[in-house]
């Protein structure tokens, strides 16, 4: 019993000393890791985001860089800060720039539903296969990100080209006579961003659903629910975190796409990062492709904000275990 | 052959299975059940009647849980026939059968209140909303949440997650409540009060609960009758006392409660009674098996029911050895010793300590000479 007592006692000067010198080191630490990816993000996502924001309140001039200075200095005294809304108003007024937004939008959705529609079933079996198949078929939903992306739509262009694989297959069996135009049309710009962005999809989902209990199924079946409705009341509702996570991954990136719609759709598919490139780097005018980039972020920051707000919601209830 | 043993004055209500002529709710007829060569249950029949709380007792990976999910329909025998009131249930699924389960997890659905956890099943058989209301309300009653139906099942505690499943497996008034380890989730001064509470339930509503477990405390007081299982195979069938006073072989013997089992052979065979030859001396057994003389046998002596003492008993008698004590284990309200006999053999006694030491020293302490008897009805014949 006296044994207790007198480590304690002996060891209380110097391990109150090192005890607070280690939790000040501590929270040091703690600062500083906290610290990096914050100045990180500042440095390599802020900053840029407000330079773009910047040059879209710019006019264009024939300089270098080729905008108008926001903040200028008349006889070295006088500051002038000239902001213009010019680009956005710009951007409202052309149709063109609103279909293309809206063309933008219904093929990230189109293409962001269909991924879910083969992503789900996928993730789902590959959840309920075996260890071992488990491992082989999740391996194989990585495998494609070790070949460069541009490599990969390159291949499909040959795939759906004209005189291309697909095609030449269908006419030596002789199903077709005259090659059916697929590369360069909006089918091909869909195929390209299911197929690339499809394990963005099925990976959340699958995350999801490998933490669901199924015994949860099993309760239904026993409570006299049927598959369908079991799916519908109870698998659905539980893995909407992953459907929501997978759905923005893909939509986001899908809706920016300027490789896919480019190689894919030629120039019959308008997308928003085609147009935006062409801002860029053809008319040069910088203050515009700064604003369409703006407009663009924005129409993004909106299912983002819905996702957020979902989130905490399921973190404070379903999730809670 | 065993029951009338024990009484023949018994209602024969409450002991259905004894009424030959009763048609039983549940037939299991030849079931086996193979995962690739393992064979989880192998050949088994039972009979269960309507009423009974029939508890499947035995060990992890005995096929006690298998056979419950075949009767759920979650499994489907490889062989034999499962009949729920007459109906065979081969083809029906789980979502079709007069059954419902309680998880051993609870399998609560996490995002519905207990509530629609409970009304879940009710909306399956499109019962109308009033009913739906009534029933929860009821049931909310019976197992005392009243106040918690907006809860989601994480703002609950173990307790009420356990009642909350109950609740949602008996509101739908099943011919058959299958329970998997019901109150294994639950600490131990709950688990005995849920096993009261559990058994109270049962027989207000009437269904005829199966109930797997491993615990055999729970086992006793829970069930009507039990049904020893290893190896996927029935050991023994029957009442807890049927189970506990008269275990037909060594596994049931040490498997409920503890035993000393000791090896002997038949020296005397006579109407009343035999004298077994043990290595704790000669035992004097009134016995219920047809045995032979110089047959090779199994007995096995229950530790309270030796009686310790450290006085050499005033008249001779069969039924007794003499040992030193070599350990105790002091539980409070009852003493376990260690009796190393003569022949170096360890003997388990337990004693309740009625009566309360006038000082710290006990009557009987380590290093002891004691005295063991026991009466001859005590002694357990075992089969193998």
């Amino acid at each position: 019993m006296s044994m207790e007592t007198l480590p304690k006692q002996s060891g209380l000067i110097p391990d109150g000393i090192v005890s607070r010198m280690l939790r000040q080191l501590q929270s040091g630490w703690r600062s500083i890791v906290i610290a990096v990816p914050f100045v990180w993000l500042f440095l390599f996502f802020l900053a840029p985001f407000f330079i773009v924001a910047k040059i879209s309140l710019a006019e264009l001039a024939i300089s270098s860089p080729p905008f108008s200075k926001m903040i200028e200095w008349t006889d070295g005294t006088i500051m002038t800060i000239r902001v213009v809304f010019d680009n956005f108003a710009y951007i409202f007024d052309d149709p063109l720039y609103a279909r293309t937004y809206i063309n933008s939008l219904k093929i990230s959705i189109i293409s962001t539903f269909f991924c879910l529609l083969i992503g789900y079933p996928m993730a789902y079996g590959i959840v309920r296969s075996g260890p071992v198949a488990k491992r082989l078929l999740l391996f194989s939903i990585i495998l494609p990100f070790w070949t460069s992306f541009l490599l990969r739509v390159y291949a499909w262009m040959g795939l759906l080209a004209d005189q291309g694989t697909i095609n030449g297959l269908l006419i030596s069996l002789g199903i077709i006579d005259e090659p059916i135009r697929m590369l360069y049309t909006e089918f091909a710009v869909y195929i390209g961003i299911v197929y690339t962005y499809l394990p963005f999809m099925i990976l959340p989902l699958y995350a999801n659903m490998e933490k669901l209990d199924a015994t949860l199924n099993e309760a239904a079946a026993d409570l006299g629910s049927g598959p369908i409705n079991t799916f519908f009341k109870i698998t659905l509702p539980l893995t909407m975190p992953g459907i929501i996570a997978g759905s923005l991954l893909v939509f986001i990136p899908a809706t920016g796409e300027y490789v896919i719609p480019d190689l894919l759709g030629g120039g019959n598919v308008q997308m928003i990062g085609r147009l935006l490139y062409n801002e860029f780097a053809r008319n040069i005018d910088w203050p515009v492709a700064c604003a369409v980039a703006i407009v663009l972020l924005m129409l993004l920051v909106l299912p983002m904000a819905i996702y957020q707000h979902y989130q905490g919601k399921a973190s404070e209830g379903v999730t809670g275990e | 052959m065993l029951g009338d043993q024990i009484s023949t004055d018994q209602n024969a209500t409450d002991r259905p299975w004894l009424n030959s002529d009763a048609e039983p709710l549940i037939r299991i007829r030849g079931v086996t059940k193979k995962f690739g060569e393992f064979v989880a249950v192998n050949n088994v029949d039972l009979d269960i009647h309507q009423g009974e709380l029939f508890c499947l007792l035995g060990g992890s990976g005995c096929g006690k849980t298998t056979l419950l999910r075949m009767l759920a329909g979650f499994e489907v025998p490889t062989s034999g026939q499962i009949l729920i009131d007459g109906n065979d249930m081969s083809d029906v699924p789980p979502y079709e059968r007069p059954t419902n389960m309680m998880f051993q997890n609870y399998a609560l659905f996490p995002h519905m209140s207990v509530e629609k956890n409970i009304a879940f099943g009710l909306q399956q058989d499109k019962l109308p909303k009033d009913e739906i209301e009534d029933r929860i309300h009821a049931i909310l009653k019976l197992v005392e949440l009243q106040d918690y139906k907006k809860r989601k099942p994480q703002q609950l505690s173990g307790g009420q997650r356990q009642r909350v499943a109950l609740a949602r497996a008996l509101v739908k008034e099943p011919k058959l409540l299958l329970l998997d380890e019901p109150l294994g989730a639950l600490d131990k001064k709950l688990r005995e009060q849920t096993q009261f509470e559990l058994a109270n339930i049962q027989d207000q509503v009437g269904i005829t609960f199966v109930v797997v477990t491993h615990d055999q405390e729970e086992a006793m007081t829970l069930s009507t009758r039990i049904a020893v299982m290893d190896k996927g195979e029935f050991i023994q069938i029957g009442s807890p006392t049927e189970i506990y006073e008269f275990p037909e072989n060594r596994f049931v013997a040490d498997f409920i409660g503890s035993a000393n089992i000791l090896e002997g052979q038949i020296v005397e065979d006579s109407a009343d009674h035999v004298r077994v030859l043990t290595d704790i001396g000669e035992l004097n057994i009134e016995h219920s098996l047809p045995v032979q003389k110089g047959a090779q046998v199994w007995v096995a002596l229950r530790p309270e029911k030796i009686h310790l003492s450290a006085e050499a008993p005033s008249e001779p008698q069969p039924n007794r050895s003499k040992g030193i004590v070599e350990d105790i284990g002091y539980l409070g309200n009852s003493s376990i010793y260690k009796i190393r006999l003569e022949s170096g053999r360890i003997i388990d006694v337990t004693a309740p300590n009625q009566i309360r030491p006038k000082s710290r020293s006990h009557g009987i302490t380590w290093e002891d000479t004691v005295y063991l008897t026991w009466d001859p009805s005590s002694v357990m014949l075992l089969n193998k």
